[in-house]
């Protein structure tokens, strides 16, 4: 949340306790804000969360330990369908979600080991492909599992996945404060999911700031050198593969319960493509880059759904460019900008791994 | 004096060519051990079979009295010896203590569990590992950029930098490829007072250097390489004598003409 605070423009250097209440209030206000809108952008909202959770899954990947991974989505979807088959009518089951969005992590891990095992000796592009295939294979799994026995429901999907039920509270519905108040289940999910994103958050910060972190950056920075000086990058890759995963295979599991509805479309190329263009777009490896990332680029095709169609219709009198085509040419457009402009993403803050402070402090005073 | 490493019979081939054959070298505990000759002796190479970047096809490494393992960089490390680069490899997005920091590695044991739910070992130990990388900073005479990346420090205090974090690594051997190289004469001699320095403080130094005035000046006992095959280990006085030495360093064939070059 620090690098959050700081981040923000003028405030955040000046005063960062102020800056901090701001992100906070930010945090919490987001929704009642968004409904004034209409109801959609506090969905919009949640599904938002979600990003934001798996671009911090694949920053751990990519912006730390410097591995290009083009099918995360792939964990994504492990995540979502083992909550699908565990807490739905497919199966006939009715797991409680504790018990489910664990274990959709667990596998999820194991995916990313069984994904990392034989590409340890890849690096940049090479890595870039065997990881894409990765991440369309099981998107096929998904589509064609359905016969001989139908495990996966194939291209249908899974329907009347079971929503959250926190301590025997449904939260996908209503909740009513005294007689007058009703809380939209939309806000509560989104609460739920803030609490995901920020347990990830300092999660992921904690893992920065230690030896992990550390090793994952000197592998990053340059591998010969992580060996020399006795990182076994073999380990500590793997470990980077199945964490980040862990935090897809998690989101996944929120996506299934909060949607009800999994099917293998939700998990293509194009979503590990976006998940990772609001990693760089952000700023690779800096926590608060990706989070505004996630944030930033989820909103965009929303805002241009509804921003876009009547402006248009009311400078031009018709809908000369589709919202769908104007989204890609905005985003192509922001992303050479930034490219050419900011090279390390929207805040190109540096990543710490230490924290220098707490010793030269202690020395200060003695 | 106590051995520390011993190379057997060393011997590494890529495809035809024969980079290192049947090399045997003794290094004994806390001497500065020069390991010189002319570009593409083997320096290098010998340099990577030692520290697990690659495997011999015959020969074996003692080290403190156990074999080493080959091909496998982190143990290496583990059992003891540290490299630098000939040409400097840091983490370059890194701070410099960051950089040193990361040479703990080895030598410390949190776990991703006790990393996540920041146990109070893993707390202590992080801030040990802070304290310790600080004080190496200041040992090698950096400790005012410990918070700069390390991509933008001058060249000399990179090759300080990179000893740092090799001696982060708790090494009874410190292994340096060509430390001087680059380097003004200002810079060499402060190379070399941290070299006596270190090897005062009981690490022993095999160290690679072109620079034949440095080298002389600070080993104990050299060897000479040449194609591959050693052709000299002695004391540096006796070794500027050697007449095979001289040839390989002059051409010729070790003649009177070239001992009176020496």
């Amino acid at each position: 949340m620090n690098e959050l605070a700081l981040a923000i423009p003028y405030l955040g250097k000046r005063n960062p306790a102020a800056a901090r209440w701001v992100v906070l209030a930010i945090a919490f206000g987001a929704p009642l804000i968004a409904m004034l809108f209409g109801k959609t952008w506090v969905r919009i909202l949640d599904f938002a969360m979600l990003y934001v959770m798996l671009a911090i899954g694949l920053n751990l990947v990519v912006g730390f330990a410097g591995l290009l991974d083009l099918g995360y989505i792939a964990f994504y979807a492990v995540g979502a369908y083992t909550f699908a088959f565990l807490a739905s009518p497919h199966f006939e089951l009715h797991l409680p979600f504790w018990l489910v969005l664990p274990m959709g992590a667990a596998f999820a891990a194991l995916a990313g080991i069984i994904l990392g095992l034989p590409t340890l000796r890849l690096r940049g592009d090479y890595l870039a492909i065997v990881t894409l295939g990765f991440g369309e294979i099981v998107r096929i799994f998904m589509n064609n599992l359905n016969h001989p026995i139908n495990i996966t429901n194939g291209p249908q999907g899974i329907n009347m996945i079971d929503p959250l039920v926190l301590f025997g509270w449904d939260i996908s519905k209503p909740l009513k404060v005294g007689d007058e108040i009703t809380i939209n289940s939309l806000f509560l999910y989104y609460y739920v999911f803030l609490a995901f994103v920020a347990l990830s958050v300092l999660l992921v910060q904690r893992l920065q700031v230690s030896r992990v972190g550390r090793a994952w950056a000197a592998i990053r920075d340059d591998e010969l050198a992580a060996k020399a000086i006795g990182i076994n990058t073999r380990n500590m890759k793997l470990l980077a593969f199945s964490l980040g995963a862990t935090f897809g295979g998690v989101s996944g599991g929120l996506f299934a319960a909060f949607q009800g509805f999994v099917s293998p479309e939700s998990f293509s190329l194009m979503e590990s493509i976006a998940v990772l263009t609001m990693i760089v777009f952000g700023g690779m490896g800096n926590l608060a880059g990706v989070i505004v990332g996630a944030l930033a680029l989820t909103a965009l095709p929303e805002v241009l759904r509804y921003v876009a169609v009547p402006v248009q219709q009311a400078v031009f009198d018709k809908v000369i460019l589709d919202p769908e085509v104007l989204r890609m040419l905005l985003l192509s457009l922001a992303m050479i900008f930034m490219m050419l402009l900011r090279p390390s993403g929207l805040i190109p803050a540096h990543s710490r791994y230490s924290k220098p402070e707490l010793v030269v402090g202690k020395e200060g005073k003695a | 004096m106590i051995t520390l490493l011993e190379a057997r019979n060393i011997t590494k081939r890529f495809g035809g060519l024969t980079a290192l054959s049947d090399v045997s070298l003794t290094i004994r505990k806390g001497e500065v051990y020069g390991l010189i000759g002319p570009n593409g002796a083997g320096k290098t190479t010998f340099f990577n079979v030692l520290t697990g970047a690659y495997v011999p096809e015959e020969g074996e490494l003692v080290f403190n009295g156990t074999e080493l393992p080959t091909g496998k960089p982190h143990l290496v490390v583990a059992a003891g010896i540290a490299r630098t680069f000939q040409n400097i490899r840091l983490f370059r997005e890194m701070t410099a203590l960051e950089n040193v920091m990361a040479g703990h590695h080895i030598r410390s044991r949190a776990n991703p569990f006790s990393i996540l739910l920041q146990t109070r070992k893993a707390r202590e130990e992080e801030h040990l590992i802070t304290e310790r990388a600080f004080e190496l900073l200041r040992y090698v005479g950096i400790e005012r950029f410990a918070d700069t990346v390390s991509k933008n420090l001058s060249y000399g205090d990179q090759r300080r930098l990179e000893i740092a974090r090799a001696l982060a690594t708790e090494p009874q051997l410190l292994a340096l490829d060509e430390p001087a190289a680059g380097m003004n004469a200002t810079e060499t001699a402060k190379l070399r007072e941290l070299v006596q320095t270190i090897r005062h403080d009981g690490v022993t130094v095999l160290l690679i250097e072109h620079d034949v005035k440095l080298v002389m000046g600070l080993c104990d006992r050299l060897a000479v390489l040449d194609f591959g095959k050693k052709i000299a280990e002695d004391v540096p006085a006796m070794v500027q004598q050697n007449d095979a030495v001289i040839a390989a360093y002059l051409g010729g064939h070790g003649t009177a003409k070239a001992g009176a070059a020496a």
